[in-house]
């Protein structure tokens, strides 16, 4: 019974870190870039809730949507901006401008919203499930991060598969120049890339902090580097894999935690991930990566 | 390109040297007398801050704060600089210490040691001739080093592990870690709150790790059982269900938390959720919970914790104290505050006893300071009774208040 | 005449003997200063730090510049270092009264140390390859830093105790003995025996290996794998032996870099800040702005950087949000292509400039 428990709470702190991976995963696979500022991006959305909601007592859907909007708009700045003028250079060096974007962030956060902790209020309000007497629940808040994660996964996949501009993402994915000559614009499908991205940020955020309602300036960023962990985990640019990736992360996480020492609960997460990442190089479901000679 | 990159560099690296040795010259010029003061620590220092203007005769004292302002922790380093603040603005309102003016500078250490260590210096630079800080322990060791060896007098508000006050001129204002762990366990079987316990903290931690260790020394004296020993670190900080459910699953009727209040309130929050109702005990890093923006205080009742300081008890200064917080700074203030507001009081107090004047150097001020903290009693707003003493090893004796929180709100226990 | 010489020297070692020449120039620099007394504390206490941070520069950009590998994880091949060697240190205090002795021999030790950890990791990190490996290494770091957090070493009459995560085993009773190593509270009174002239010996040390190795045989080796281990692979290079060479050299050099900070500052703890993720980013942050594959580069970088926030102090509030902002602005002018552009065409201006002054 105990297990299930674990089992449960892993699904929960999984779904957490798959719905960020998603938006990591999904810049990452037609950008090429590792954008350590995403965690900070979730952050920033979830202020624009917190405030929106207990400051002007807006009602919670209203708030998720601004804060959708806001993030968008944050993460095409930051693109414009940040990442835009080295399109050409290495992706180390966009790296790095990530991290600067990503103090920017935390910083700009603590001076506008200061350092004190800020309870946020669970804008979920499903009700959860309870089986077995009353012995297992799930909550709420888990049951709308997984399906949303779901639904999130779908759409993605539909539209990448069945739109023009996801075929153009795809494009863009596999080869820049080639994409160029064949008329795809390029500039702009990264950016479309990096709106989606941030917008998909916002309502990670939202459910993260219902998930675990406290928020700091430094929220985002330990959540962003698990869920690059989780990305990597599943094969970092396929979505699908983002998925798997956090729902096992959070699994391992807790089970480990619960059967083998909680001191040595991130050693055991760790060693996992390199453990897996030998035996599968490229992630659970990550694309062979073919050479040419 | 090859070329260009060559004058790049060459350029770069010339602009380097310039730029450390326009430092030592900025330093050297805009405070000729700081630096050298606190260079050599011999010469006065009355020159390095005699632009006060005012009062050119009486001096003015420096001191400064050390404690992390951005980054994780920035939320104790904040609370402990703004109470430091009150406390001097009233000070100063009021005639100074023997008429002397102070002077209060702040730097940020970002919770570790080594900047914590470049702030000293920085604040060296400018002058300081007493240094309040540093917030957290492990900075603290680092900088205590650095002032042991330039004789100066140091008071930490909140650094509460023992190695911070190893050296002789280091003092607190807030328990030791042995000490906390010791009275919760000597609380919790003397009040027969419960006899087993499970206990969650956080193993990457110094001050959470150090509180963990005593108490369970003592309640294994004390005849408590501990049935779980949970930890978290610093990377696994948001779910708290496998600590619970270990702790619900052995049977614990107390589960104790010795850490912050920012992890506190998800564990509480965890805990409603799973049905899970233990009592639930904590120590002085708990202080705050309740004033957290928008934290449902349903969750905390019930819970007791072991502090040195209640933002909303009634006596005169705290209550002084609490609304020139709120009104400085819209917020309440937790014990961190509380603390740096005490820290400055008490070493005007030492300063009056002492009879020091600014004009002394580091080390005979530091001296000075040294021997009169453990002469004096100071009464202040942090302490049961309010009344704190000095031994000569840098340890406060003072006594904790055992405090529950009741209709959402701090209330005092017997 | 010098002009003459210079030119007949390798372009190679022409650029290594540059930088020791700027090592050395800096030091004496800044040793004049130091006597004159024109340095603030600020700066005086930066000096160790500086070098610090600038050695295990050196190693990194071994491995992401010269290797063509991205280690996320070299805070904690630092941490190792720092932990054997205070370790040691503490624990031979008593009985060796020589500063100079007793840093030597911690240095060697935790030189050593991070070596093996460098080297056990790379057996089996090496065959991934990218953001994998960045994530591997990034996962080793942690493991690091959460273990030596549970670690727990104490001395007595009876000798030493060890233990595990759980200090309730050991038979030790702290009246009597220290503790060496104490969790989380890390390693505590370490002796102070850093100071600048020998961070510049190691980083001139670090630097003298890394130039030698790179215009060695094996360096050619190691930067034929990095622009195309396939092609290397077919011309008989044996790809594993060089990588391992590679990855251990840098822990190592990254190792000594740990030496150092431990024995500058007389705490040592594993926090996120120190040994975390964190720092092996601001290193990489260091490599990357000073250019891949260029030590001297790496050098200036991270002097430069450790530098800046200290510097901004000034800025009081504002001073981390315009350290992140002069570190992307820093990072447009280095890397983007058009700003390489506008910059070769000023350099192009220049030259021409002196060569019709020099001309006519």
């Amino acid at each position: 019974m105990n297990f299930l428990i674990y089992l449960i709470n892993g699904i929960g702190l999984g779904s957490v870190y798959a719905i960020i991976a998603l938006g990591y995963t999904m810049v990452y696979g037609i950008a090429k870039m590792l954008n350590f500022a995403h965690g900070d991006v979730i952050m920033i959305g979830c202020y624009t809730v917190f405030l929106t909601m207990t400051r002007y007592g807006m009602n919670p859907y209203i708030s998720v949507a601004l804060s959708v909007v806001v993030c968008t708009l944050l993460g095409i700045t930051i693109e414009k901006i940040a990442y835009k003028p080295l399109r050409r250079a290495t992706s180390l060096a966009v790296l790095i401008t990530a991290i600067g974007v990503s103090y920017f962030l935390q910083n700009a956060a603590l001076l506008l919203f200061g350092a004190n902790t800020k309870s946020f209020s669970n804008v979920v309000n499903v009700p959860g499930i309870t089986l077995a007497d009353g012995a297992l629940k799930i909550s709420g808040t888990t049951i709308v991060t997984v399906v949303v994660c779901i639904v999130i996964m779908l759409i993605l996949t539909w539209f990448i598969k069945n739109t023009k501009a996801g075929q153009a993402m795809l494009a863009v994915s596999e080869d820049k120049d080639a994409a160029q000559l064949m008329g795809v614009n390029v500039n702009g499908t990264i950016s479309l890339t990096f709106a989606i991205g941030s917008g998909l940020a916002a309502i990670a955020g939202v459910l993260f902090c219902s998930a675990y309602p406290t928020l700091t300036p430094y929220t985002g960023s330990m959540p962003g580097i698990k869920a690059f962990t989780a990305a990597v985990f599943g094969g970092i640019g396929s979505i699908p894999g983002a998925f798997i990736g956090g729902i096992l992360l959070g699994i391992i996480e807790i089970l480990g935690r619960a059967y083998i020492s909680s001191q040595l609960s991130d050693a055991i997460v760790f060693a996992v991930l390199i453990v897996v990442l030998l035996v599968k190089p490229t992630g659970i479901l990550g694309k062979k990566i073919h050479e040419k000679v | 390109m090859k070329r260009f990159n060559k004058v790049v560099s060459a350029a770069v690296a010339s602009a380097m040297v310039l730029a450390m040795a326009a430092c030592g010259g900025n330093a050297s010029d805009g405070s000729q007398a700081a630096s050298s003061a606190a260079n050599n620590n011999a010469a006065a220092s009355s020159e390095a801050t005699g632009n006060t203007g005012a009062d050119q005769t009486v001096g003015t004292f420096v001191i400064g704060g050390i404690g992390p302002l951005t980054g994780g922790a920035a939320i104790y380093g904040n609370a402990a600089m703004n109470g430091a603040q009150i406390a001097v603005d009233e000070i100063n309102a009021a005639g100074g210490i023997n008429g002397a003016q102070i002077k209060f500078l702040k730097e940020d250490d970002e919770h570790d040691p080594q900047k914590s260590v470049n702030a000293y210096n920085s604040l060296k630079d400018q002058g300081m001739q007493i240094l309040m800080g540093t917030v957290t322990s492990t900075p603290c060791v680092a900088v205590a080093d650095k002032t042991a060896a330039d004789g100066m007098f140091q008071l930490t508000p909140s650094a509460s592990s023992v190695d911070a006050v190893y050296n002789d001129n280091v003092f607190q204002v807030c328990f030791t870690d042995p000490n906390q762990g010791t009275k919760s366990a000597e609380y919790i079987s003397e009040k027969k709150l419960a006899s087993k316990i499970g206990i969650i903290y956080d193993s990457s931690d110094v001050y959470s790790s150090g509180i963990k260790d005593t108490f369970v020394k003592e309640a294994t004296v004390k005849g408590l059982e501990i049935v779980a020993e949970e930890a978290f670190t610093e990377a696994t900080k948001t779910d708290f269900s496998t600590q619970l459910q270990k702790c619900q699953s052995a049977g614990a009727e107390l589960v104790f938390m010795p850490f912050y209040y920012t992890e506190a309130s998800l564990v509480l929050t965890q805990a409603n959720n799973m049905g899970y109702a233990p009592i639930f005990f904590g120590v002085d890093g708990m202080d705050g919970i309740l004033s957290a923006e928008n934290f449902d205080t349903k969750l905390a009742e019930g819970l007791y914790m072991l502090t040195p300081f209640a933002a909303d008890a009634t006596d005169a200064a705290t209550v002084k104290f609490v609304d020139t917080y709120q009104k400085n700074y819209g917020e309440t203030p937790i014990q961190f505050a509380a603390d740096g507001y005490d820290a400055i009081y008490i070493i005007k107090a030492a300063i009056e006893e002492a009879g020091v004047t600014p004009d002394q150097s580091v080390k005979e001020i530091g001296d000075a300071l040294k021997s009169a903290i453990t002469s004096i009693t100071y009464n202040g707003i942090t302490g049961a009774g309010k009344s704190m003493t000095w031994e000569a090893s840098g340890e406060v004796s003072k006594a904790p208040m055992a405090i529950i929180i009741k209709d959402g709100a701090y209330a005092s226990v017997e | 005449m010098a002009k003459l010489n210079l030119k007949s020297i390798k372009k190679s070692s022409k650029d290594a003997f540059i930088t020791y020449a700027l090592v050395i120039l800096v030091y004496i620099v800044m040793q004049i200063l130091l006597k004159g007394g024109h340095v603030s504390s600020l700066i005086q206490g930066l000096l160790v730090p500086m070098c610090v941070y600038s050695l295990v520069a050196i190693g990194l950009n071994l491995c992401v510049g010269y290797l063509g590998e991205l280690s996320l994880g070299h805070a904690g091949f630092m941490c190792v270092g720092a932990f054997t060697s205070a370790f040691v240190s503490k624990a031979l205090r008593d009985s060796i009264q020589s500063n100079l002795l007793l840093f030597v021999i911690a240095l060697v030790t935790g030189v050593i140390m991070a070596s093996v950890f460098g080297f056990l990791i790379a057996v089996p990190v090496l065959r991934l390859k990218g953001d994998y490996l960045a994530i591997v290494t990034l996962a080793f770091g942690e493991i690091i830093k959460n273990i030596v957090n549970v670690l727990y070493v104490a001395r007595d009459d009876n000798g030493y105790h060890f233990a595990f995560s759980d200090t309730k085993k050991m038979s030790f009773d702290d009246s009597n003995g220290i503790w060496l190593i104490n969790g989380a509270k890390g390693i505590n009174r370490i002796p102070n025996l850093s100071n600048f002239t020998i961070g510049i010996v190691l980083i001139l040390i670090a630097l003298i290996i890394v130039y030698n190795l790179v215009n060695s045989r094996s360096g050619r080796a190691i930067m034929a794998i990095r622009d195309n281990h396939i092609a290397a692979d077919s011309v008989g290079i044996n790809i594993t032996k060089y990588k391992l060479m590679a990855f251990t050299i840098s822990a190592a050099i990254a190792g000594a870099g740990g030496v150092l900070y431990a024995h500058n500052l007389s705490t040592v703890t594993a926090t996120p800040t120190n040994f975390g993720y964190n720092m092996s980013i601001m290193i990489l942050v260091f490599v990357v702005l000073g250019g891949m594959g260029s030590l001297r580069g790496s050098v200036i970088a991270a002097v430069l950087l450790t530098l800046l926030p200290e510097v901004l102090r000034g800025l009081k509030d504002y001073r981390m949000l315009i350290y992140s902002i002069v570190l992307i602005v820093m990072m447009l002018f280095n890397w983007a292509p058009k700003s390489i552009e506008m910059r070769k065409r000023l350099a192009e201006k220049f030259v021409k400039k002196n060569q019709t002054k020099e001309e006519a």
